[in-house]
């Protein structure tokens, strides 16, 4: 494009990720999952696609899982993000989802993981009540090329169940 | 797959955004971002600005209007589909919403959006034109509205002049008056939440003798707009409605003219039209009558 | 000592970092002052290369250089070695790092954008001003050697880049003497590979030039090694290439690939640190694909069924280019004659150019495609005879008495092909046993309520554990820990774990008391690569010999310092113990004294260092097997596909860790259901790539895929130590052609006969229609 305003490409941003917050100044056409990777450092959160279909680029943002690849950073200001490296808690104790995913090999080359784990954390802590189908649709949004899918169902049974209390 | 630089606006009044729609050229509007933004990351779409609408007060509201349920163009997908006041009064929106997309999608994209984009297979759209829905414009000529038959320019084309922008649609539901109101909403779609490659949606009301007084039957993915079946509407009106007419009033949707692609071809398309159709005026009728007729 | 972890379904070792986002994937990996890269890619099938105008990219405001093969020395103008030499290809076509002066594929790489950041990169890529010269393009295989057909290479004379010929037995006299022959025409697609990271690659020269530390999302950095110092002209030792955290290869990922040449090149040209991160929309034309096959086959059997003899033609697409040679139709043929004991069998595959993508191994290399002939043939032998198909095959099979079975095949170093051991029939009546004897009845009565189910059945023999080796190195350190090196990196496949579960039983340690290091170059001499389910064959028969070799060494030294007869120490808890005693030495203590200590010897006979080293040689191959059974249904209004079950009878041998076996299965078998049903890359006939994202590009999804039931059936390899056989490709190849044949049982009423894939729910409409 022609001369374009710094000001109009350039904002300054302040938003909450995993319970810090950050300030910065970011090119308004950064998406979000480049500004969580490359200025943040925070590269769990992964690009698959780019285009908004695989699913890896998820993270949560207030409170919603959604595709970081198809959000601006600019439109982050203000808002409080969750991403793979905030889940756990501060001592280690993992998510339930991300425990249930090693326990029932719900990865196996792990760059579909974050997304997989931000998707079904955020679903679940909404909602632990989701039956297999639920569960089914909740990740198809989500594309897996090593599992096929049924062990991270599996995994995601599991999570429900505990974040039930069940057990 | 990066964008191309543009200049960022965030206008926070729909008159900051006409004048800005007024002014700029080579404008992309942001809504929930899940169409433009795959088409901005893939230089599909190079604008010179892009207006976030995302900071606009007042364009998220789902109320209840004389005229009907009106939804803001921000409303998210994900709001109208648990929204109460869709779940009572449309409740066929919310169904159809259930194919849209996967949830981290409904989070962002918004009704506007969608009914904006035009995606020939979509399902809001199909809905709109379901309901005769009425869309509002706001432009620095003042507001106007659209009838959902008027909406359409062309393929992917809204009635929007360049400084217009939407800013939300009335759907006129529809009110039992003592009768049963049915819906249904079926489509065929390769995976679930892909694009339909067509959709089906139907409204029925039924008096006590099960005598159809009212149907509206909109299809997507069979033109670039969402097309009503009029004609089958009408072989509705007035009969007892059961397998046997949903049998005869389905065959007509294959006869309608249908759109090719270079991977569909409008055989498959109408074949797919009439058995979307039957499938939701039988889930209308079943819901009309309460079970009774499955 | 008994087997504690080997066998059991221990959790992996890789997975803590991974679900917690600390995964460090190409594209994570932080390097300091590193310049991004964007390649100018052909946007033609076919052309000539006039010019190539950079300086208006050169111009753009954060581009440090744009780089053509002009600029980059002859080595980038060069063709890249053929990673399986072809020596019966009579012009061996493969492509420069950058073009050079043609291009053969929308995709191929012209031109290096360098800048301070991937979309200034990407913005400048889009001022490279290349003057093509469109030519003919060559994308419709059937047609490849009419006369008159458009040629994919200037340096070609034909598109046919030569003839594989393949075959046992008196062919025209069992064809003649068959009670029933029967002829096919069959053919298969090509899908892509789909990892979710795609490729990558970072090179950081020293600022001497005389070192470069390479990066790459490969399954074989022993191979860009190798690649790349021939290139560059550098020591081995110069070059070090790291694997690092790699998500997902499945074959393509094997290749090296011009970018790997390229990148590393102009990181030395330029004297920075570089990286170049494919996007999706590059994979989808950058990065090798597979699967486009036409057949013509007879089939011959006698009057109970049994098949005697398989003759036919192959016309296979490999793209532009002969990246991995004929690796292709060279397993399409070695994979005849299936798990059949054919009486005569004669093949010919001729290799095709075209203008497309070039084909390298997917998932199954040219396996899946055997097989789906193989099967389509067997059902219809049991159609035709009205005999079930499950018996075709329990008649055709190689029966447990031939084994090993020598098939009448020559492998690749010309000697006989001989399947080691299994039961195939029995292999079989596991899945059907699983499967349930009461589907006919179900079939009938979902008939009669105007529903169409029908049951799909595939059996495959596959072979695994492909020559030459790997190794494996063990050393116990000072703290008791153990850390194991290998060649042998993973994209997914858990190679950590299971090489743990195999030492530790060894060494009477746990699995986590192990670091296994795979995937750099500097840290293990020598490696081949994770491609074409070798390597729990090859690198866990190495990692179990370098524990043998350990754990004896620890014994004997643990003897003398405990004064103790070899045959009473055992080794538990990190200790060597003699039997019922309290005295013991940990392999800590026995590393540190191995380790030495300044002026003392090391005990008579004893080298230093409580560790070993190991290759294991894979000198014969082995073979695994399964039987796969599902049930489909077909709405045939709309001709949607449902798979309502899918069962596994699968052998490959031993288990190690029956939880990562069920997963290669599972994500295996997913991946033939979307060969089946969803993948499909289409291109126009100007050799435009049609599908280049994943809205019109379809990958199975969560929702639309059944859980898939697994029995396990153990036959041991006689061929290695641990008795194992590869397990990475064995749910792909027989999936397809599963649920082909079942759609094709739902839908006998209506005559439907199916001899390709992928199927769309308009193809089955149709067919309906017709039949």
């Amino acid at each position: 494009m022609s001369e374009l305003d710094h000001a109009q490409t350039t904002r300054h941003i302040s938003v909450t990720v995993n319970g810090t917050v950050y300030e910065r100044d970011v090119l308004t056409r950064t998406h979000l999952g480049d500004f969580l990777r490359q200025e943040l450092g925070l590269t769990g959160t992964h690009l698959g696609c780019e285009h908004g279909v695989c699913g890896a680029c998820t993270i949560i943002l207030d409170g919603q899982p959604i595709r970081s690849c198809l959000m601006l950073a600019v439109q982050a200001n203000g808002a409080t993000i969750r991403t793979i490296e905030g889940l756990a808690q501060a001592d280690g104790t993992l998510h339930p989802v991300q425990e249930a995913f090693w326990d029932k090999h719900g990865l196996q080359c792990g760059f579909c993981t974050p997304g997989m784990v931000t998707t079904l954390a955020a679903v679940l802590e909404a909602d632990p009540t989701l039956d297999e189908t639920a569960i089914r649709e909740a990740i198809s949004g989500n594309i897996c090329r090593c599992t096929g899918y049924e062990t991270i169902v599996d995994a995601a049974l599991q999570a429900a169940s505990r974040m039930r209390g069940d057990h | 797959m990066k964008a191309s630089a543009f200049a960022y606006h965030d206008p926070k009044t729909v008159q900051e955004l006409n004048s800005l729609l007024g002014s700029l050229d080579n404008v992309r509007i942001l809504a929930g971002g899940q169409s433009l933004m795959p088409m901005l990351n893939m230089r599909y779409a190079f604008p010179d600005h892009v207006i976030d609408i995302n900071h606009i007060a007042g364009l998220a509201e789902v109320v209840m209007t004389p005229q009907g349920l009106r939804i803001g163009a921000m409303t998210r997908q994900r709001i109208v589909r648990e929204h109460p006041l869709v779940l009572e009064h449309a409740p066929v929106l919310a169904e159809a919403l259930h194919w849209v997309g996967h949830v981290q999608t409904r989070a962002r994209g918004t009704i506007g959006g969608s009914l904006c984009h035009l995606d020939p297979a979509a399902e809001q759209p199909c809905i709109a034109a379901l309901y005769d829905a009425v869309l509002h414009v706001s432009g620095p000529r003042g507001p106007r509205d659209v009838a959902m038959r008027d909406w359409v320019m062309s393929y992917m084309t809204p009635n929007l002049e360049p400084d217009e922008a939407l800013l939300g649609l009335t759907l006129p539901v529809w009110s039992a008056q003592g009768q049963t109101i049915g819906h249904g909403f079926h489509e065929f779609a390769r995976r679930h939440g892909d694009y339909a490659i067509v959709a089906a949606a139907a409204l029925v009301s039924l008096d006590a003798g099960g005598v159809v007084r009212r149907a509206s039957i909109a299809l997507a993915g069979v033109d670039v707009k969402p097309v009503r079946l009029a004609v089958a509407e009408q072989a509705l009106v007035g009969h007892v409605l059961d397998q046997a007419l949903i049998g005869t009033v389905s065959a007509m949707a294959a006869t309608i003219e249908m759109m090719e692609d270079a991977h569909i071809t409008p055989a498959y398309r109408g074949r797919l039209a009439q058995t979307m159709t039957k499938r939701a005026l039988s889930d209308a009728l079943n819901r009309a009558t309460g079970g009774r007729n499955v | 000592m008994g087997a504690r972890y080997f066998g059991a379904a221990v959790k992996r070792l890789e997975d803590p970092k991974l679900i917690t986002g600390r995964g460090q994937y190409l594209d994570d990996i932080a390097m300091p002052g590193v310049l991004h890269v964007a390649v100018v890619r052909s946007p033609h099938a076919h052309a000539l290369i006039n010019a190539i105008d950079t300086s208006m990219a050169r111009g753009h405001a954060g581009v440090v250089a744009v780089l053509t093969a002009d600029d980059l020395g002859e080595m980038a103008r060069k063709p890249m070695p053929m990673m399986a030499p072809a020596p019966m290809v009579k012009t061996p076509l493969t492509q420069s790092p950058l073009a050079h002066g043609s291009v053969h594929y929308v995709g191929e790489a012209v031109a290096l954008v360098v800048a301070e950041s991937r979309a200034v990169a990407e913005d400048a890529a889009a001022m490279v001003m290349v003057d093509y010269d469109p030519l003919p393009a060559m994308v419709d295989l059937a047609h490849a050697l009419n006369e008159g057909a458009a040629v994919a290479n200037q340096a070609l004379q034909s598109n046919l880049a030569g003839t594989l010929k393949g075959g046992f037995g008196d062919v025209a006299g069992v064809f003649s003497k068959a009670a029933h022959v029967f002829k096919e025409s069959l053919s298969l697609h090509r899908g892509g590979c789909h990892a979710m990271e795609c490729r990558g690659v970072m090179a950081r020269p020293d600022p001497s030039g005389n070192r470069i530390d390479i990066w790459s999302s490969t399954q074989s950095p022993y191979m860009v090694r190798r690649a790349l110092a021939l290139c560059l002209g550098m020591d081995e030792a110069s070059v070090r290439v790291t694997a690092p955290d790699v998500g997902g290869g499945f074959g393509p990922k094997a290749v090296v690939y011009a970018e790997d040449y390229a990148i590393p090149m102009a990181a030395r040209h330029l004297g920075r640190a570089l990286k170049w991160v494919e996007d999706r929309g590059e994979h989808f034309v950058a990065t090798t694909q597979q699967r486009d096959q036409l057949w013509e086959l007879e089939v011959a059997a006698d009057a109970q069924g049994r098949m005697l003899g398989v003759r036919g033609h192959c016309l296979h697409d490999n793209g532009a280019y002969l990246p991995y040679g004929v690796v292709l139709p060279v397993t399409s043929m070695s994979s005849f004659p299936g798990p059949y004991a054919l009486e005569a069998l004669e093949i010919s595959i001729d290799v095709i150019y075209t203008n497309m993508v070039p084909n390298t191994p997917v998932r199954g290399a040219g396996r899946p495609n055997t097989c789906f002939v193989l099967e389509r043939l067997a059902d219809r032998v049991a159609r035709e005879l009205g005999i079930s198909r499950e018996d075709v095959r329990r008649r055709s099979f190689v029966q447990v008495s031939q084994f090993p079975y020598e098939t009448g095949m020559k492998a690749r170093d010309g000697s006989p092909v001989s399947y080691d051991s299994g039961d195939y029939v029995q292999c079989l009546d596991l899945a059907v046993a699983k499967f349930g004897s009461d589907f006919k009845a179900r079939q009938d009565k979902a008939r009669a309520e105007g529903r169409y189910i029908g049951m799909g059945i595939a059996s495959y023999v596959e072979d695994t554990g492909l020559a030459p080796y790997e190794g494996a190195t063990i050393r116990v350190q000072p703290n008791g820990k153990v850390l194991l090196l290998t060649g042998a990196a993973a994209q997914g496949q858990g190679h950590k774990t299971v090489f743990a579960q195999i030492a530790a039983d060894q060494l009477g340690i746990t699995p986590q008391d192990i670091t296994v290091e795979a995937g750099d170059t500097s840290l293990f001499p020598l490696g081949i690569g994770t491609i074409a389910s070798r390597v729990a064959v090859t690198g866990g028969s190495s990692v179990h010999m370098a524990a043998v070799e350990t754990r004896a060494k620890a014994i004997k030294v643990a003897s003398q310092v405990l004064e103790a007869q070899e045959a009473d120490l055992v080794l538990e808890g990190g200790f060597v113990k003699v039997s019922g005693t309290d005295r013991q030495v940990s392999l800590g203590q026995l590393a540190l004294m191995l380790h030495g200590n300044f002026g003392q010897p090391l005990p008579a006979g004893i080298a230093p260092g409580l560790s070993a080293t190991a290759f294991y040689e894979a000198r014969q191959t082995t073979f695994a097997n399964g039987t796969n059974l599902c049930e489909v249904e077909v709405d045939i209004e709309t001709g949607a596909v449902k798979i309502l079950r899918y069962v596994v009878a699968h052998d490959c041998g031993t288990l190690i860790n029956p939880m990562l076996v069920d997963g290669q299965i599972r994500g295996g078998v997913v991946h033939g259901i979307g060969n089946a049903l969803f993948e499909r890359m289409i291109y126009d006939e100007n050799g435009q790539p049609q599908t280049t994202n994943y809205g019109e590009y379809l990958l199975p999804l969560a929702t639309e895929m059944p859980r898939i039931e697994i029995v396990h059936m153990e036959s041991p390899s006689p061929r290695n130590p641990i008795g194992v056989k590869g397990a990475g490709e064995g749910g792909t190849i027989p999936a397809a052609a599963c649920v082909i044949s079942a759609i094709e049982d739902a839908l006998s009423p209506f005559h439907v006969r199916l001899g390709s894939h992928p199927l769309s729910p308009q193809d089955l409409v149709e067919l309906i229609d017709r039949g």
